[in-house]
C-alpha cells in the first residue's frame, strides 16, 4: 500500500514537472515563431518595396525616354533593316 | 487545577474551531473561484489583459502575363487611437508632426469622439512611421498592420485592373471581378496588456491569417503601354472626347491590352471618379458602321449564293427601301464584293443583305457574339444591342452597314478574331490561359479567308485605310466612320472614327480595334483617325511578340553570315 502511494506520488510529481517543463517549452517556441514572424513582416515589406522600386525604374515610359533622349536611339526605319532568313 | 485545566481546554476549543471556521470559509472561498465560478473570474481577467485583434491578410498581387507586376500590397501601418484611454493632450503635437496631421484637428477629433473606443488617426502609413509612432510609448495609441494597394503602371493599366479601397476590397474592374480570389481571410490572435493597455506579448494564434491569392492576367504589359501612348496621344492630336483600343490574341481569346481614354490614375484616389474609371472598352456600346460590313458579306458568301466575283449594281449612289434612302458618297456603279469592302458601300452591301434571308444575315450576327456578352466576366460589361425579331427589311439593310444595333469595342475585336481564326470564335478572358480552349466554328474557313484577302485591299494605296500598312507585313482591315446617334437623330457633324485589324493577314495572330469618340479636330476618317494607332500599336506589338514578317517584298534581305 505505502509503496503503491510512493510510486503515484512520484508519479504525479513528474508529470508535473513535465507540464512545467512543456509549457516553458511551448513559450520558448512561441517567442522564437514570433522573431521569425516578424522577421517575415519586415523582408516582406522590403520585398515589396523593391518590387515597386523594379517596376518603377523598368516602366516603358522611363526607359523610351532615356533611350530616345539620353542615349539617343531611335527605331529602325523600315527600310534600314535586313532580314537575315 | 481541575477547574482551570478544564477552562483552558475550554478556550481552546472556541479558538481552534474559530480557526476551523476559518479555514473552511477560506476552502468554500477558494472552492468557489477556482471551481465553481472558475470560467466567470478566469473571463474576468481576460478581459481586463487580453485581447484578441485581428490580423489582416495579404491580398494577392496582380502580375501580366510576363510576371510582371501590376497590382502589388505591401504592409503599412495604420495608427488608432483609443480615446478612452488617451488621457496625455501634451504630447500630441509631437504625434501630429509624425504623422503629418494638423494638432488642432487631431486634438478636437479625439475630443469629439472621446466616447468611442477605436479611432483611426492616420490609415496606411510607412512601416518607418509607423516605428517612430510605437517609439513614442503614448498610452492609448495603436497601430494596426494593413496593407496598401500600389499600381506600379498607373494609369496604363487602371482601366483593366480597376482598384482597391482603402479597407483592400475591390472596387472596380478586375479587382472586383475576382475579389474573392484576391482577397485573403483576415485571421485573429491573442495578445496580452499591460497596465497601460499596451499590447506586450502575442499569446496565442487563434486563427492564422489566409493570404490571397495571385493572379496571372493575359495582358502584356509592354503592348498595353504602346496602345496606351498611341491611343493618348491621337486622343490628344484629335482632340476627341474619348478613345479605346483593344488587342487580342486570335487563337486564345486574351485580352492582350485594353485601355481607354481619358484615364486615371488609381494610386491617386482623389482622381477616382465613374466618368473617368469605366472601362469604356467593355461598358460602353456603339454603333459599328462599317466595321460590320465584313460580316454581312461573309453571311452571304456563307449561303452559298455568292461569290467574291458576283457584281452588285450600286447606281445612281442612292437605294430605296421601305420609303428610306440609304445613300453612298458617290454613285460606284458596278462593283463586285470585293469592291464594296473597298469602297465600303452602303448600297452595295445592303442590297447583298436583302438578296440573302433576314435569319441567314442575323444569325451570322448572333454568331459572332452581337448582342451577348464576350464571356469575360469584366464588371459591367455590357451586351450590345442585337435584335433579331420584328425586324424590318431597312433596318436588316442598315444593319448590314452596322447601324440598329450596337456593340462595345470588346465585342467587335472579338468578332475580327473569329474572321482572323479562320471561322472559329473563342471566348473572351483577361486571365493568362494555361490551357488550350475550344472555339465554335461560326463560318467555313474559306469564307473567312475570302473577306480577310477583301479586306487586305483596304489597306492598301486604292483602299481607305493605307494609315493602317506596317511595313513588312500585311495587314487586312476596315475602317468606319459612324455618323453618333444623339437624341432625336443622328448628327452630322459628329462621328466616331474606328478601325479594326488583323495582322499578319495571310497568319493572322493578332486583333485590334481602335475606337475615337468625336474627334473634333478636322479630320475623321477612320481611316485617317484610328487607323495610324492601330499600325503604331501593331508594329511594336509584332517585334516584341517575334512573330515573322510575312511581306518582305519591299525589304531588304540578306543571308545567315553575310552582315550588311
Amino acid at each position: 500500500m505505502l509503496a503503491m502511494v510512493a510510486v503515484m506520488i512520484l508519479a504525479i510529481m513528474s508529470s508535473a514537472i513535465s507540464v512545467i517543463y512543456s509549457k516553458h517549452q511551448s513559450r520558448k517556441l512561441f517567442v522564437e515563431l514570433q522573431k521569425l514572424e516578424k522577421q517575415i513582416d519586415g523582408l516582406d515589406i522590403e520585398w515589396g518595396r523593391l518590387q515597386l522600386e523594379q517596376s518603377t525604374w523598368s516602366s516603358q515610359g522611363r526607359v523610351e525616354k532615356i533611350a530616345r533622349k539620353k542615349l539617343h536611339m531611335t527605331l529602325p526605319k523600315a527600310n534600314e533593316v535586313i532580314y537575315i532568313k | 487545577m481541575k477547574n482551570n485545566k478544564s477552562h483552558y481546554q475550554f478556550r481552546r476549543v472556541v479558538v481552534l474551531t474559530i480557526f476551523a471556521l476559518a479555514i473552511s470559509g477560506l476552502f468554500y472561498r477558494a472552492l468557489d473561484m477556482q471551481v465553481i465560478h472558475q470560467a466567470f473570474f478566469q473571463q474576468q481577467g481576460d478581459a481586463r489583459h487580453m485581447r484578441t485583434v485581428p490580423i489582416s491578410a495579404h491580398r494577392g498581387d496582380i502580375y501580366d502575363r510576363n510576371g510582371e507586376p501590376l497590382a502589388i500590397s505591401t504592409p503599412v501601418d495604420s495608427v488608432w487611437v483609443n480615446p478612452k484611454e488617451f488621457t496625455d493632450f501634451k504630447i500630441i503635437s509631437k504625434l501630429a508632426e509624425i504623422l503629418d496631421l494638423n494638432a488642432e484637428h487631431l486634438k478636437n477629433k479625439l475630443r469629439k469622439q472621446a466616447a468611442k473606443e477605436f479611432v483611426y488617426i492616420r490609415r496606411q502609413v510607412s512601416p518607418d512611421v509607423g516605428g517612430e509612432v510605437k517609439a513614442l510609448g503614448i498610452k492609448g495609441v495603436y497601430l494596426r498592420r494593413e496593407y496598401k494597394r500600389y499600381y506600379p503602371s498607373g494609369e496604363v493599366t487602371s482601366h483593366v485592373l480597376g482598384f482597391a479601397n482603402v479597407d483592400d476590397q475591390g472596387q472596380e474592374g478586375l479587382e472586383l471581378a475576382y475579389n474573392d480570389w484576391l482577397t485573403g481571410e483576415t485571421g485573429a490572435k491573442k495578445v496580452i496588456r499591460d497596465r497601460k493597455g499596451q499590447a506586450i506579448d502575442d499569446v496565442e494564434r487563434i486563427r492564422p491569417a489566409q493570404p490571397g491569392q495571385s493572379i496571372h492576367l493575359s495582358i502584356d504589359r509592354r503592348i498595353q503601354y504602346l496602345a496606351y501612348s498611341a491611343l493618348k496621344a491621337s486622343v490628344k492630336q484629335n482632340k476627341a472626347i474619348a478613345g479605346s483600343a483593344v488587342v487580342l490574341d486570335v487563337h486564345t481569346g486574351e485580352v492582350l491590352a485594353m485601355v481607354n481614354q481619358p484615364s486615371f490614375n488609381a494610386n491617386d484616389r482623389s482622381q477616382l471618379r465613374p466618368a473617368v474609371y469605366r472601362n469604356r472598352s467593355v461598358t460602353d456600346v456603339f454603333e459599328p458602321g462599317s466595321t460590320m460590313k465584313p460580316f454581312t458579306i461573309a453571311a452571304a458568301l456563307e449561303t452559298g449564293k455568292w461569290n467574291p466575283t458576283d457584281n452588285v449594281n450600286t447606281s445612281p449612289g442612292r437605294y430605296k427601301v421601305q420609303g428610306s434612302t440609304i445613300k453612298d458618297m458617290r454613285d460606284y456603279g458596278k462593283i463586285n464584293l470585293g469592291e464594296i469592302i473597298l469602297k465600303s458601300s452602303n448600297v452595295g452591301v445592303s442590297k447583298v443583305a436583302l438578296s440573302i434571308g433576314q435569319e441567314q444575315q442575323l444569325e451570322m450576327y448572333t454568331k459572332l457574339g452581337f448582342g451577348f456578352t464576350t464571356g469575360s466576366g469584366f464588371p459591367g460589361e455590357r451586351n450590345g444591342n442585337l435584335r433579331t425579331s420584328n425586324v424590318s427589311e431597312f433596318e436588316r439593310a442598315t444593319m448590314a452597314f452596322g447601324y440598329s444595333l450596337s456593340v462595345t469595342p470588346l465585342q467587335l475585336a472579338r468578332a475580327y478574331a473569329a474572321l482572323a481564326a479562320n471561322g472559329v470564335i473563342y471566348p473572351v478572358t483577361f486571365l493568362k490561359r494555361e490551357e488550350e480552349v475550344h472555339g465554335e466554328k461560326i463560318m467555313s474557313m474559306d469564307t473567312a479567308k475570302k473577306v480577310r484577302r477583301m479586306m487586305e485591299r483596304v489597306v492598301s494605296d486604292e483602299g481607305t485605310a493605307k494609315k493602317a500598312s506596317i511595313a513588312n507585313y500585311s495587314v487586312a482591315g476596315k475602317t468606319g466612320t459612324v455618323h453618333k446617334f444623339i437624341s432625336g437623330g443622328y448628327a452630322d457633324d459628329r462621328y466616331l472614327s474606328v478601325f479594326a485589324g488583323i495582322v499578319p493577314a495571310d497568319d493572322p495572330q493578332l486583333v485590334m480595334v481602335v475606337m475615337l469618340n468625336e474627334p473634333r479636330n478636322g479630320e475623321h476618317y477612320g481611316g485617317q483617325v484610328a487607323a495610324p494607332v492601330f499600325s503604331k500599336v501593331m508594329s511594336g506589338a509584332l517585334r516584341l511578340l517575334d512573330i515573322e514578317p510575312d511581306n518582305l517584298e519591299y525589304a531588304q534581305v540578306g543571308k545567315k553570315g553575310k552582315s550588311a
